[in-house]
């Protein structure tokens, strides 16, 4: 096919503030390809990119359109040069119906361009009329989208979808999709591709920002790869493979196996029986969940977002009391000696009575009732009562900080990385502080505790800060979490629970926080970890659990299943899974 | 007596429907113009300037339908102005609106006294003749006070009538038009408005501007129909039931006419009630406490009532990260 030159890019800059998103960037697109922008967090791709959509009117360079050097200062002046951008967050009205949503913005002529085109007098404002086109244009390009329904009542492959129709019925011929799959399950982004595909055949030009290499090398034509800010590749996709697409991406070489090590588990550490919670809002969100977590394992979450998966960890925090079932606690504790950590003598002489203590180097169960209470204050400390076995405990009613302090932690990366667990406003002391504030003699607070623990963090996980007392939100997102992660994983936990804790960091800072929770279960910690990228699901944990709408929908073998499989049970209803289990 | 109340009811509740029919359309672009009381204060300042200017120059000799339109035409302007100013600090600075709204009704209320005051007395005199009888009433005496009826349904000045017209006109824009659907787009979520082409900004000044101006004749009608005098004390108060109204009606001007019908019959109920001061003042706060009450109810039933905008309050600056 014939490529003509589309879009040309000269020398665009743009910063804000003092922080550089683009500098000098060159960057061509031709009709009828599709190129994908390839670059880490932060390597300017989205800023870029919403430099061609208008969003923002870039510092210095100039833009050509089919040849001719045009200026582009608004959405509006993009659509003028058919140039159109489905954006990660999407910008649609929630309230609206999926047709006014795609006609907000159109103007008279746009209209009687519409009216043309259908054969029909112009009549103004239409919306039926605009409703007809659409399901013209969703049947030619493979869509499935109803024009009356209310964007709240969608899902967000709906949702994105309508984003591509609301671009395509302006007439864009250039495309730009904004990490399109990071929403979606692998069969939806299986759709999507095929759509792009379509797209490409009709003569579109489109241009996908992504940091996921595999997607890039299945779909795209031509890779141009950023890294801060500037284009340091530019690369036909049939000559790249995921190893010369990360050392353009990162400058260097990166181990991109994930080590995991077939450990035998240590025993069951948390059973869920039942589990089911509302919301705030009174919604159910969990319903009837049972599992087990065992130590020395890692067990993936899976699910669209919004399936569960963060009421499903605060439930088990502690954080959430709208609860029915149980969450049974298995505390490592056979064979070890009891402290006064979370128990008081009263309750250490209760647990005796129930015959739960044995004298270190004898078999017998220990009558506490015959010593003082100094007497066996003397022998806790001396570590010489000791447990039969692991100690077994119902946390539902527990408060969160006892369920902490039993060394269940929880470490949630929320969207906007500081909502939940760090405050941004305060230094790194401070916030490895908000663990231990409780620690301390009349009222003071113990700061060379917490001292200590951020410069140990700060030194293993290569945390970038001019100093300790740099306050948090001044950090860069991947460092910010990086704190966060380390903070959780350096109290020793017994039970770990990780949510997005890669969300927008590097692949460097992904893997090095992948070998973290590798060791933690080499150190025999349970691990649960939420997840996105189910690539790394796959890689990562020994077991995934599928979450659909609140329930379990199948939990596998990672080592047994593949993507496919997962992405299915994401969907799917819990019946039509147990059928097809049973036909294997 | 009953039916003088209804009347009077009538009569009053136009000042709540234009303060909250205008200050509708400025929250639909999602402006939240907490400088509504400041505003309505403005428009009444603008229609004495605008009747004492008409006056000033007739010389005395003034024609109905002028004495009506002067007053309005200034009032409109002097509010759309303040609109304007406020629109100028909330889009081009940046300002947080919750601030600027509440000083420009802080300007507002004390700016009409003092231009109130320095007004000739003589020419003001004058205003309950040549002003506020053309204004006051729409149609001749002798045809509205044969019966009940009548007096019900035409003793009013046209501001009433207007009132009504524009509350409707207004609900039909915002639901059918083209203009009212890019407009709730604005205030819905102005990013996708900026994203699919609406000039976000533009939108908000004009939406302000012209909200402004409605709210501002609620201070027409009371200087010139309702009390028919120069003592504005009570104007701003009215401005903030006006406010609540917003609220209270979940952004339709269409329950806007009987909200204010509402809120005006607990007001001059209450002074019609055989009651002791005290008394009276428990009324009068009746609007206000149904107004948090409506807003507890919508927060739980807010999927069926429908919701403030969701850009409400939001400044929207295209380049923010």
């Amino acid at each position: 096919m014939e490529k003509e030159l589309r879009v040309e890019l000269k020398g665009i800059s743009k910063s804000f503030g003092r922080v550089i998103a683009n500098q000098d960037v060159f960057l061509k697109l031709y009709s009828g390809e599709i190129l994908s922008l390839l670059g880490e967090n932060g390597s300017g791709k989205t800023s870029l990119m919403n430099v061609l959509a208008g969003i923002y009117y870039p510092d210095e360079g100039e833009i050509f359109v089919n040849g001719e050097k045009v200026i582009i200062s608004s959405p509006s002046d993009a659509y003028k040069y058919h140039i159109g951008m489905v954006h990660q967050h999407f910008k649609l009205v929630d309230t609206f119906t999926a047709i006014e949503n795609v006609v907000i913005g159109l103007n008279k002529h746009d209209y009687r361009a519409i009216a043309e085109e259908e054969g029909e007098k112009y009549r103004g404002f239409n919306l039926k009329q605009s409703a007809k086109r659409m399901e013209k244009m969703c049947k030619q390009f493979g869509f499935k989208l109803d024009p009356w329904k209310k964007v709240s009542d969608m899902v967000v492959s709906e949702k994105q979808t309508l984003e591509i129709v609301k671009a395509l019925f302006r007439g864009v011929d250039i495309l730009i999709l904004d990490e399109p799959t990071a929403v979606l399950t692998p069969q939806e982004a299986e759709t999507l591709f095929g759509v792009m595909k379509n797209m490409k055949m009709a003569g579109k030009s489109i241009i996908i920002i992504t940091h996921k290499l595999n997607e890039v090398l299945e779909i795209s034509d031509r890779v141009a790869v950023l890294c801060k800010g500037k284009v340091t590749g530019d690369i036909m996709t049939k000559d790249a493979n995921e190893e010369i697409l990360t050392e353009m991406m990162v400058g260097h070489k990166v181990d991109l196996n994930i080590d995991r090590k077939d450990i035998k588990n240590t025993g069951v550490r948390l059973e869920i029986h039942d589990l089911s919670a509302k919301n705030r809002e009174g919604r159910e969100v969990l319903k009837n969940i049972t599992f087990e977590l065992y130590g020395s394992e890692i067990l993936g979450i899976a699910g669209i977002s919004g399936s569960g998966q963060k009421e499903l960890l605060e439930t088990i925090a502690g954080l959430n009391k709208e609860t029915h079932g149980d969450i049974i606690f298995h505390n490592p504790k056979k064979e070890q000696p009891v402290t006064f950590f979370h128990k008081n003598i009263k309750q250490i002489r209760e647990l005796a009575k129930q015959e739960k203590f044995h004298l270190k180097g004898q078999t017998e169960p220990v009558d506490l009732s015959k010593y003082s209470n100094k007497q066996i204050t003397e022998m806790v400390k001396n570590e010489e009562i000791i447990f039969y076995e692991d100690e077994i405990m119902d946390i539902k009613n527990k408060k969160p900080i006892e369920i902490r302090d039993l060394g269940i932690k929880l470490s949630f990366v929320p969207e906007d990385r500081l909502g939940m667990g760090l405050v941004g406003n305060m230094d790194l002391i401070d916030n490895m502080m908000l663990r231990s504030f409780r620690k301390g003699k009349g009222g003071m607070v113990h700061r060379e505790a917490p001292k200590e623990l951020a410069e140990q963090v700060v030194k293993e996980l290569e945390v970038k800060t001019p100093n300790l007392s740099t306050s948090v939100k001044k950090l860069s997102g991947g460092n910010i979490q990086k704190v966060l992660v380390g903070r959780e994983i350096a109290s020793r936990p017994k039970v770990l629970m990780t949510a997005y804790p890669v969300r927008g960091l590097d692949i460097n800072s992904s893997y090095l926080i992948y070998k973290l929770l590798n060791k933690q279960k080499e150190k025999g910690t349970a691990i649960i970890y939420v997840g996105e990228d189910l690539d790394v699901i796959l890689a990562l944990c020994d077991r995934v659990l599928v979450l659909r709408e609140g329930e379990i929908s199948g939990v596998l073998r990672c080592k047994d299943t593949n993507k496919k499989e997962i992405g299915l049970l994401m969907t799917k209803k819990k019946e039509m899974t147990e059928e097809t289990a049973n036909g294997q | 007596m009953f039916l003088k109340i209804i009347i009077d009811s009538i009569r009053f509740s136009a000042i709540y429907l234009f303060g909250s029919a205008g200050e509708t359309i400025t929250e639909k672009s999602g402006h939240l113009n907490l400088g509504t009381p400041g505003i309505v204060c403005i428009g009444s300042m603008g229609s004495m300037i605008g009747a004492y200017f008409y006056i000033s120059i007739s010389g005395g000799n003034t024609i109905p339908f002028l004495s009506v339109l002067f007053p309005l035409l200034f009032c409109v302007l002097f509010a759309g102005l303040a609109g304007a100013l406020f629109s100028f600090f909330a889009v081009t600075l940046n300002c947080n609106q919750n601030v600027t709204g509440l000083a420009l009704t802080t300007f507002g209320a004390g700016l009409l006294p003092f231009v109130a005051s320095s007004l000739d007395g003589e020419v003001t005199a004058s205003f309950a003749t040549k002003i506020v009888k053309p204004i006051s009433h729409l149609f001749p005496k002798t045809f509205y006070e044969s019966n009940w009826f009548t007096q019900l349904f035409f003793s009013y000045g046209i501001f009433v009538y207007l009132g009504i017209a524009l509350a409707i006109a207004i609900a039909i824009f915002m639901k059918k038009a083209k203009t009212g659907l890019f407009l709730r787009t604005v205030g819905e979520n102005p990013a996708a408005a900026d994203a699919a082409g609406i000039n976000v900004n533009r939108y908000r000044y004009l939406a302000t501007i012209v909200g402004s101006a409605i709210s501002g004749i609620a201070g027409l009608f009371y200087t010139f129909d309702f009390s028919g005098s120069m003592d504005t004390s009570s104007l701003s108060g009215y401005g903030w039931l006006a406010l609540s109204l917003v609220i209270f009606t979940m952004w339709n001007t269409e329950l806007g006419i009987a909200g204010s019908f509402m809120f005006a019959f607990l007001y001059i109920s209450s002074k019609y009630a055989n009651s002791t001061p005290a008394g009276e003042q428990l009324v009068s706060i009746i609007p206000y406490g149904a107004t948090i009450l409506v807003l507890v109810l919508s927060s739980i039933f807010s999927r069926k009532l429908g919701k403030a905008p969701a850009g409400l309050g939001v400044s929207y600056f295209r380049e923010d990260r």
